[in-house]
């Protein structure tokens, strides 16, 4: 992924949304596919059944506090959501969501954005395309967390490499 | 030409120093991004085995030291249906197969039974599958928790990256009044910074107060780092590290150079200890915490004593000291769910468990339980006063349930009168 031509429609969601309305505990111990149907019932009862593939969420800051369990970063992955946009998010949940493959942006204006809005993601710059409206910059992403949402996440990386150490490059980001 | 001063090394804290062990190097500076050995990796039945194995097999990967693994299973035991028991067994299977040298069956909760076994040692860099695990700072090891992908990359390679943090110290004044703790302090901290508020930056620990603590008070503040955001929550080790560390066996360790220099480069907050009160985070956030007066009265169905951050021996011994000789109030249940076998032995022969009995409680298994909400759950609409970490909307199961957050000595006193209490009026 690097400059999407396709517009996505944004769900809007408040501040604070932490891993277990993502991925309720009750639900921890199915797969992905159960947990995913439980993802955000709690405040947005809709969203599981009406997310389409391409959608992104624009929330609040702090976006992914709580657990470490990736599976509130995979679920959004199974959902087909394109990306997060947030003003900040919680450091682990920042970790799993690029080794999971789902793609975070630091937007501090996200919240300007509206529920049902199309926006276009430019990943290179990066920023966010308004239609009709200035450009929101947003935080650059280290070199080697784009390479890991590109490649689909770490297990890809780590298929692709065949065990081969894939942090190395760390140094050069 | 006027010689020059001797060159001086750059003042550094104690994360800059962790992490430049672990990465190999002299110094390192804020905002680089490194890669580190990893000393130690630890993960649980729900978020290790299950999901490790399968992307192992599928890479035909091997451990990359099975001496530094040390697997618990403390989130789905007891085994309470066919799912649980499926993740169990995977575990445990899955344990022996490859034949893991540290494991720790239905021992208690990770983040009090592996310590307590000696593993986190001043000077390591450790991972853990689990969010809690900043409880590693304690014993002044750089500890933070991972999802179970990045643990896979831990498991084929034996390292992670990191972005060195900057430090935002807690240094803490004064002395603990009687019947307030490690956990009002840290409710009192996500209260005034919020649940974001350490920045996935290190945050320290330090000062006469914390100085103070028992090890096991230590580990509930750098447990709760967590619920600040921060990546890890260190403490310099020193003698009371040492002698806890001695008593779990483990090997001696130089603790020397384990320590935050003078003039090193770090954000300061300062707290007077001893004018702290006991603190209560409201629902559905830790974040949400006030003074126990502000909601004093309030009705609770449970009082909840669990989760490694409210039910090792130190709370337990709180708890007792506020129902020694009393009884649980009317239609009130008291769960007491130890943090660990350890724990509960020595509760036991110190008296401490026969004291929660009498008074009513109800013994549960030593696992993470209602905490995670994996266990048991609660139910509808009810109302729960809880030792825990979190009081998330639906943590404990329920949506509907309200979760109050407090300390041992709060949650046994609202027990005792059937509401949110000061612990104090109870104590005096």
């Amino acid at each position: 992924m690097s400059v999407t031509k396709a517009t996505h429609r944004v769900w809007r969601l408040g501040a604070d949304i932490d891993t277990d309305l993502l991925a309720p505990g009750h639900a921890m111990k199915h797969g992905i596919d159960i947990i995913a149907k439980h993802c955000l019932e709690a405040i947005r009862p809709d969203f599981a059944t009406g997310v389409q593939r391409g959608d992104v969420l624009v929330a609040g800051p702090n976006f992914g506090i709580g657990s470490s369990r990736e599976q509130a970063a995979a679920v959004l992955v199974h959902l087909g959501v394109a990306a997060v946009v947030a003003p900040s998010y919680s450091g682990l949940y920042f970790r799993n969501a690029f080794n999971v493959g789902l793609l975070l942006l630091t937007c501090a204006e996200a919240e300007t954005l509206s529920e049902g809005e199309q926006i276009a993601l430019d990943t290179t710059a990066p920023e966010i395309v308004a239609p009709g409206r200035k450009r929101l910059a947003c935080e650059p992403v280290p070199g080697f967390l784009m390479d890991m949402v590109r490649a689909g996440g770490l297990m890809n990386q780590l298929r692709q490499r065949s065990g081969r150490p894939v942090f190395k490059k760390a140094h050069d980001a | 030409m006027t010689p020059m001063a001797p060159t001086r090394a750059p003042a550094l804290t104690l994360a800059q120093k962790l992490i430049a062990r672990a990465s190999g190097r002299e110094r390192v500076s804020v905002g680089e991004i490194v890669t580190c050995g990893v000393d130690m990796a630890m993960f649980h039945d729900s978020s290790g085995p299950r999901r490790l194995q399968p992307m192992l097999e599928e890479l035909g990967a091997q451990i990359w030291d099975r001496s530094r693994v040390v697997l618990v299973m403390d989130h789905y035991v007891p085994e309470r249906d066919d799912d649980s028991r499926r993740i169990v067994r995977i575990a445990r299977d899955w344990a022996r197969d490859q034949k893991l040298p540290h494991v720790y069956d239905s021992q208690g909760i990770c983040h009090v039974v592996v310590p307590q076994h000696g593993h986190i040692r001043p000077g390591m860099l450790c991972v853990g599958g689990d969010s809690h695990s900043p409880t590693g700072g304690a014993f002044g090891a750089y500890m933070f928790g991972i999802g179970s992908t990045e643990m896979l990359g831990v498991m084929v390679n034996g390292e992670i990256w990191l972005r060195v943090p900057e430090t935002i110290r807690m240094w803490w004044d004064g002395a603990l009044p009687a019947g307030v703790t490690a956990k009002d302090m840290m409710l009192h901290m996500i209260g005034r910074f919020g649940m974001n508020g350490g920045r996935y930056q290190a945050v320290e620990f330090a000062g006469p107060a914390v100085k103070a603590l028992s090890m096991q008070e230590r580990m509930t503040l750098s447990n709760m780092s967590a619920e600040l955001g921060a990546q890890a929550g260190l403490i310099a080790p020193d003698a009371t590290t040492a002698q806890f560390l001695a008593e779990a066996g483990a090997p001696p360790v130089d603790m020397a150079p384990w320590f935050t220099d003078d003039d090193a480069a770090l954000t300061d907050y300062r707290f007077d200890a001893s004018t702290l009160e006991p603190y209560i985070a409201a629902p559905h956030s830790p974040a949400n915490a006030h003074g126990v007066s502000r909601y004093a009265g309030t009705h609770v169905d449970v009082a909840y004593i669990g989760a490694c951050t409210g039910a090792k021996l130190d709370d337990l011994r709180a708890a007792a000291q506020v129902l020694r000789g009393h009884k649980v109030a009317s239609g009130i249940r008291l769960i007491v769910a130890p943090a660990s076998l350890r724990d509960q032995e020595q509760a036991r022969e110190e008296g401490v468990l026969q004291v929660l009995m009498d008074a009513g409680a109800e013994l549960f298994p030593t696992a993470c339980g209602a905490c995670s909400g994996y266990g048991d759950p609660m139910g509808d609409d009810i109302t729960v006063i809880s030792t825990t970490a979190r009081n998330f909307k639906g943590r404990m199961g329920s949506p509907t349930a309200q979760v109050y957050l407090g300390s041992p000595y709060t949650v046994a006193a609202a027990a005792l009168r059937g509401c949110v209490t000061d612990p104090r009026e109870v104590l005096a």
